[in-house]
Order: structure tokens, then sequence, then C-alpha cells
């Protein structure tokens, strides 16, 4: 009946989810691991969209004057480039790892709310889609990723363009925000006994900081949003400058939620590699709490320091002073977080798959990002630099460098988990260093043709101005990212049918995630372990590494409740119903909720377009199907 | 070490179904808390657009100030102090009956809870109703403003304030539409104290969105 992971090499990969095949078994399902799939599927996808439409960018910069794209849709590439890197990208990417990591390393068999979470995903792709299909009819949006107005309102941008952008990112507003209450609940709420707050692993610590991130960042950028779309579609004042509105109102609320989301970005990231360094340092995290601490700590200063995009603006210098400062000051954090990545390489005993290559690309690659942010904090300074490529190349070392690497370096890592194969190192190896490289001939000449006044979204240049050769170099690097990206998809597309098998632990990680098979069984945890330490998998296979760390039992009562079991390898797959764990049903509603959802926004565009009626009915009949489904959706037992 | 954690798991079969958590409260109680932080954030976007545009319309009518047009037509202060003081305590007391029923679903069957007075039917009946009033008012305001001649293209407070009362009524109409399925479900099957989690999220919800309207009341229509 049962079968073992021990079993030859050349056996196929247990399949996670019996009974579970089909597109139809993808639409409805409930399991935080399919979705955390879902979700890596459908970002990577948008990668190589965001990744074109940068080729693209660099195509039509390689020499001065070049039109290979007109003005018009130069400006579309760079706009789409950045909302789909930023909200169709890395935040997706990060939801991938939230959906498929949190549960297993806290000891859970799902999120809080499984079908929450499938009706997060479920608008995010919809919502994609919706933002992204314009570009085919030479109406995406165009006035920059982060919509200043009153260029985005109805005077400078009339078309249907910028109601693409103002409506996408309120529809993946909802995708975040419901998110983020589904993972807040499940770390507050579904942790195993013993899995203390201070013993959750480092991805699931900056995971909880991004929650909340997501929780009080996007509300304000909802506000923002509603008033752009109410001077577009009804006339309203908030950024009319003629009625004696104020165009800062749109900045400074942008801000509050944009400084916020570059954390949002980049944390997932440090978790990623938090994870990557101790195990194959062998060696615990240096500075746990501090850490954990820091990681807080950029939350909490992130929403002080918004107004360094503004200093151009002139706030005067009071309000430039202190935000440069509070600038300053969350540098701090997140050097102590480099420091202690550093330390927790030193004196280990080190191996260098290619998720350490990343994760130590991420240490070198972000300091760089870091140090050029710590420029900007500095107002004389910033305003030498601020709209050129200096500002261009600093957000690719921290998002690229950074985000991506970190992910990338994820991806290595937990890609045996997920699919219970490893990936080719060679074709890793590869990619790392055209990565690396690339990346670097890319961007690190962004600083140069800054310096020497290049401004940013501009679609061509004249010859002469000592910018030529820079732009050509920032071309080829994109063209080896390009392949980089190629190889990359290869070895992904390839591991998964062919790479060797994994085995519950490939990595000799310290995480719970590792106690279960790979890929892991629908219910993940046949018996909830107690968690004692921080390391529970090194306790049990390499007692020495975790001597010297705190170990203590769980309340009786929790662990008597839970039916918790002492830490121990799962090696057995039954199923759901031999074990008795009870499993939710497979639902179609949340993804009908969202598809209302998406027909009332859509109205809004036939609104635009003038056709009342229809989009009356859009907007009515989509709310009335989003209605309907949602009592459907509650009224229905989740198991 | 395979077998041992099946044979455990045979002992507590598919008739153990209350989950585990670790607080021991309620997903839903610790989701609903997150919401309405976020909802703080929401308000406060919203309320501080209008006091950032407090003073700065070009044209009238104006909140608590009279207001002569170019061509010499007279605008009134536009604020009703009497009708929004009454609907401000409808909302409050609404608060007041949340929390009966609450306590009614709670305590349903115990000494105390008999009767009319004692009905969780009564109380969400009467929070709904008092819910609903508050909107009554609300659609008075908004109308007899834009007879006044302040619509929400008319000048920034016009933009700000209809948006800002307009966002917290959607707030209340969702609360209503809340209150009324929970009745529903009441007078289908009756609302007991194991049910007391999904009235108690809903009461949540509603003294949410009428601590926001003590906060909007007063910045908007006491303070000049």
């Amino acid at each position: 009946m049962a079968t073992t992971t021990a079993a030859p090499a050349s056996a196929p990969v247990h399949d996670a989810s019996p009974g579970q095949t089909g597109l139809w078994s993808w639409v409805t399902t409930v399991d935080h691991k399919r979705i955390g799939v879902l979700y890596l599927y459908t970002a990577l996808f948008y990668l190589l969209v965001g990744g074109l439409e940068a080729a693209l960018i660099r195509t039509q910069l390689a020499r001065p004057n070049l039109s290979v794209v007109s003005a018009e849709t130069y400006n579309q590439l760079f706009t789409m480039h950045g909302t789909t890197m930023v909200f169709l990208v890395v935040m997706p990417l990060s939801a991938a790892f939230f959906n498929y990591l949190i549960p297993l390393q806290i000891g859970a068999r799902d999120v809080a709310f499984p079908r929450l979470n499938a009706f997060s995903y479920w608008v995010y792709a919809l919502g994609g889609l919706f933002i992204t299909l314009p570009i085919f009819f030479g109406v995406a949006p165009n006035g920059g990723w982060f919509g200043y107005a009153p260029l985005s309102g109805p005077t400078y941008s009339g078309g249907f363009n910028m109601d693409f952008w103002v409506l996408g990112l309120q529809i993946l507003g909802i995708s975040s925000l419901a998110a983020a209450f589904n993972f807040i609940t499940t770390i507050i709420n579904l942790r195993a006994p013993g899995m203390t707050l201070m013993r959750m692993p480092m991805f699931t610590w900056m995971s909880f900081v991004v929650q909340f991130l997501v929780i009080l960042a996007f509300p304000v950028i909802t506000a923002a949003l509603f008033f752009l779309q109410f001077d577009r579609f009804f006339g309203t004042n908030f950024y009319q400058v003629q009625a004696g509105g104020d165009p800062l109102l749109w900045q400074h609320l942008f801000w509050v939620f944009g400084h916020p989301e570059v954390y949002i970005l980049i944390l997932p990231a440090f978790g990623l590699v938090s994870e990557v360094l101790p195990t194959h340092s062998r060696k615990p995290l240096f500075g746990y709490n501090v850490m954990a601490y820091s990681g807080i700590m950029i939350g909490f200063l992130g929403f002080g320091v918004w107004a360094h995009h503004m200093f151009a603006v002139g706030m005067g210098p009071v309000a430039d002073s202190i935000f440069s400062m509070a600038t300053m000051l969350i540098g701090l954090p997140t050097g102590v977080k480099i420091f202690n990545w550093i330390a927790t390489m030193y004196g280990g005993s080190l191996r260098f798959p290619t998720s350490m290559k990343f994760a130590i690309g991420l240490i070198a690659m972000f300091t760089i990002g870091g140090i050029s942010g710590v420029m900007h904090s500095s107002p004389p300074s910033n305003m030498q630099q601020t709209d050129t490529y200096f500002v261009v190349a600093h957000f690719h070392y921290v998002l690229y460098g950074g985000a991506m690497m970190g992910i990338f370096s994820g991806i290595y890592h937990y890609f045996p988990k997920i699919t219970g194969r490893l990936m080719n190192e060679t074709l890793g190896s590869w990619q790392f260093w055209l990565n690396f490289i690339g990346l670097n001939l890319t961007f690190f000449p962004m600083h140069f043709s800054g310096m020497l006044g290049m401004p940013r979204r501009i679609y061509t240049y004249d010859a002469g101005q000592g910018w030529d050769l820079f732009n050509l170099m920032s071309t080829a690097g994109t063209y080896m990212l390009v392949v980089a990206g190629l190889i990359f998809a290869f070895n992904f597309f390839r591991s998964r049918k062919v790479g060797a098998l994994a085995g519950n632990d490939p990595w000799g990680a310290p995480t719970l995630e590792w106690s279960i098979p790979s890929p892991p069984p629908d219910y993940n945890f046949a018996q909830i372990p107690e968690v004692t330490s921080r390391y529970p998998m090194w306790d049990l296979k390499s007692p020495e590494r975790t001597a010297g760390l705190e170990h203590s039992h769980a309340d009786a009562a929790a662990i008597t409740e839970a039916h918790a079991v002492p830490i121990h390898e799962e090696t057995e797959r039954r199923t759901a119903a031999e074990l008795g764990i009870p499993m939710p049903f497979n639902t179609i509603k949340p993804f009908m909720v969202a598809l209302g959802i998406i027909v009332m926004f859509s109205g809004m565009i036939v609104l635009h377009a003038g056709k009342f009626p229809l989009a009356m009915a859009m907007m009515i009949g989509g709310g009335a199907f989003l209605v309907g489904s949602l009592y459907a959706w509650l009224t229905s037992p989740l198991e | 070490m395979a077998s041992a954690p099946a044979t455990a798991s045979g002992a507590h079969e598919a008739h153990e179904h209350t989950h585990y958590t670790t607080t021991g409260l309620d997903n839903r109680k610790i989701a609903i808390w997150a919401f309405i932080g976020s909802e703080c954030m929401l308000f406060a976007s919203l309320i501080s657009t209008y006091l950032v545009y407090k003073g700065r319309s070009l044209v009238g009518p104006l909140p608590h100030e009279a207001w002569t047009s170019p061509a010499g037509q007279v605008f009134k202060p536009i604020l009703n102090m009497p009708v929004t003081t009454a609907s401000t305590f409808v909302l409050l007391m609404s608060s007041l009956t949340m929390v009966l029923a609450l306590a009614a679903v709670e305590n349903k069957g115990k000494p105390g809870y008999e009767g009319l007075l004692g009905s969780s039917k009564t109380w969400l009946l009467a929070t709904a109703l008092l819910g609903a009033a508050f909107l009554g008012f609300q659609a008075y305001e908004f109308t007899s403003f834009v007879h006044e001649g302040l619509t929400i293209r008319t000048n920034l407070f016009g933009t700000s304030f209809f948006t800002l009362t307009g966002f917290h009524g959607t707030h209340v109409a969702v609360g209503v539409l809340w209150l009324m399925s929970l009745l529903f479900i009441d007078l289908k099957r009756g609302l007991g104290p194991k049910d007391a989690i999904i009235v108690d999220i809903s009461a949540l919800y509603w003294h949410f969105v009428d601590v926001v309207w003590i906060a909007i009341f007063t910045l908007v229509y006491l303070i000049k």
C-alpha cells in the first residue's frame, strides 16, 4: 500500500495529490502547494513578458537615434516593464514561496483560509491579463509605473491606456490584501506546538513582516487610485490643478505606499537567502534574533522614508532633513543583515550549489544597490541624480541584483521540494555566471550614463553626449540576461522530467519542510511535529550543529490538542483518507468571485468607451455574479 | 520510525474535526483584526486628503462658511448639523443593539435571554434597521447638497467630502447586507453559542465602521 521514497533513482516521482489531475483540478484547487505552483508558473510567464519588454527597450537605446519602436510604443514599454516586474513578477514570485513554504515551515496542513487563497491567485491571474493584454492593441498604460498625476489624469492621458493601469492596480491590490490577511492569520494561528515566533524559520519571519507592510501600505494606494479613477471617470478634482488640486497629493500617497512596497519586494528574497546560507554553510544563522528584529525595524522605518523619492519637488529644508536622516537610518538594519549573512558563512563548512551562488550574489549586488541608495538619501546629491539613469542603476541593483537573485536562489533551493527532482547544477552555474556578468554589464554603466546626465524614460538620444558606449554596454548586458533566462527556462522544464530524484532532504537543511516527502503529500504532515528548537531537522540528523542553541518542549496541552509527535522524518505515503485527515474540497467559487470582479472593472473601460447601457449591464451583472458566488462560497462547507 | 506515526493517527479518526490553533482563537477573529488594521489606513488616507484640501476650494458652496458666487448668488454654509447629529445618534445606537445581538447569540437559552428582548433576531433586525436609517439620512443629505449646488465635481470640498462620506456609507451598506444575511440564517435555523464567532466578527466590523464615523463627524462636521 504505502511506498517509500527509498525507491531506486529511476522510479517516478510520487503524485503529490492523488486524483488531482487535469485543468479543472487546477482551476478548483485550494491546496496551498498547488496554488504556490500556479503563482510560480504565472509569474515566470510574466517574467518572460517583462524581460522581452526590457530587451525591446534596450534594443531601442543601443545606439543614438534608433527607431526600433516609436516614442509612443516606448512609453508603453517602459511603463509596462516596471508595472509587470513589480506587480506581476516579483510580488507573485514571493507569493509563490509564501504559499508553498509558510505552512510547511510552521508545521501546518494548509493556510488559514484555503479558499481565500485560491481567490487571491485568481484575482492576480485575471488582473494580470487585464493590465497586460492592452499592449497587443496599442493601448497599454503609458504614464510611467508610478503614474504621476496630473500626467496620468484625464487632461493629459485621456485615452484608455491609464484606465487599464488604474483599474489593473486596484484589481491586483485586492489579491495582495486578501493574501496578506490569510498569511498573517496562518502565521499567528497555525504554528505547530513548540514553534514559537522566535523559532520560526527566517523566511517565515520576513514573510510575516511583509504581510503587515502589505495590509498597511496597499490601502493607501487604493485610496490614491480611487481618487485618480474618480478624476478620470467622474470628473472629480483631486489632482486637477485648475480646481486648486495639488499634484503633490498623488506623489505623497503613492510613495507612502511605494516605499514600503520596495521592502515588500526585497524582504522575501532576504528570507530565502537566510534559509539557503545556513544550509550550505552547515551552521546556524548568525544572530537570528537580530535578523528578525532588523526585518521588523526595516518594516517600521519603511513607512517613514517615502519623501526621499520627492526631494526634487522642494519640500523645504526641515522635511528634506528628516527624510534624509530616516533614509540613512534604514541603512543600519539592512547593513546588519548583510554582516550577519557574511558571519553565517564565516567559519562554516561551505558548499556552492547554484542556490548558494545566487545567495552570495545577492549579498554582493544588493550591497552595491544599497550604497547608491545611501547616496540618494542626501538631498544635494539626490538633486543631481534624480530622474537620471543613476537611479535606474540603483533600483535595478536592489531589485534584480537583490530580489531576483534571491528568488533564483530560492527556486534552485526549493525546486526539489516542489517537484521531487533536483535542477541541473551545470546549467545552473551557467545561468548564474551569465546573470552575474550580464547584470553588472547592464546596470553598472548606467551609473555613468546617469552621472553624465542621461534622463530616464527618453526613447532616444543624440550622439556625442558621452552616453553612446555606456548604452551599448547596457544593451549587450541585457542580451546576456535574456540568454541566462533561456538557460533557466530550459533547466527548469528539463529538470522537472529528468532531474535526479531529491528525496526528503537533498541539502541537509534544518527546517520542517525537509522532514516530509518531496513533493509533499496533499496533507503535508501525517503527524504534526512538536518543535523543540529553531533547527528541528538538525536536532535529528546533525545534533552537533545545534548543541549550543536553546531547546525546550512545548506546552503539554498544546501537544495533546494538536496530536503532535516528536520530530521525525516522514517517509511513508498514505492518502489523507487513510490517515483520517479531513481535506478541503476543491471548489470553483473563488474563481467565480474573481471573475465577477474582473467583469465589474471591465465595465469601467466600457463606460469610458461611451457605451453606458453595456457598462451598467457589466457592472451590475458582474456585481450580482460576485455577490451570488460569494454567498455560495460562504454557505458551503470547507471540508 | 515510519510506522509509529501511522498507528498514532489511527486513534483519532475522522471524528476529530476541531482544528488546533496556536493561540486558541478562531482564525476568523485574527483575520478580521488584520482587516480592520488595513481599513484604518484606507480611512486615514481618505480623511487626510479631506483635511489637506480643507479651505482650498476655489469656489463654493463651502461646509461652514457662506459663499457669494461672482454672479452674486449667496450660498449658505452647506452642512446641516441637526440632521447629521440625528444620524450620528442613530449610528451610535446601532452599536448598542449590535452588542445586545451578540450577547443574545452567546447566551441563547440562558435565563434572562427569553422573549422578544432576549432574542438575537430582534437585535440583529434593529441594528440593520438603524444602519439603514443612517443610510437614509445620508441619501437625504447628499440629495439636498446636490439641490443646493454642491456635487462631487463642484470644488475640492465636494470632491473630498462625497468621496470620504461615500466610502463610509458604502461600508455601512456592506454591514447592513452582512447583518441581514445573519438575520436570514437566524430565522432559518437559529443562531446559538457555537455561531457566536460569525456574529462576533460582524460586530467588530460594525463597531469599526461606527468608530470611523465618530472621527468623520468630529473632523468634518464639528471642527470649523
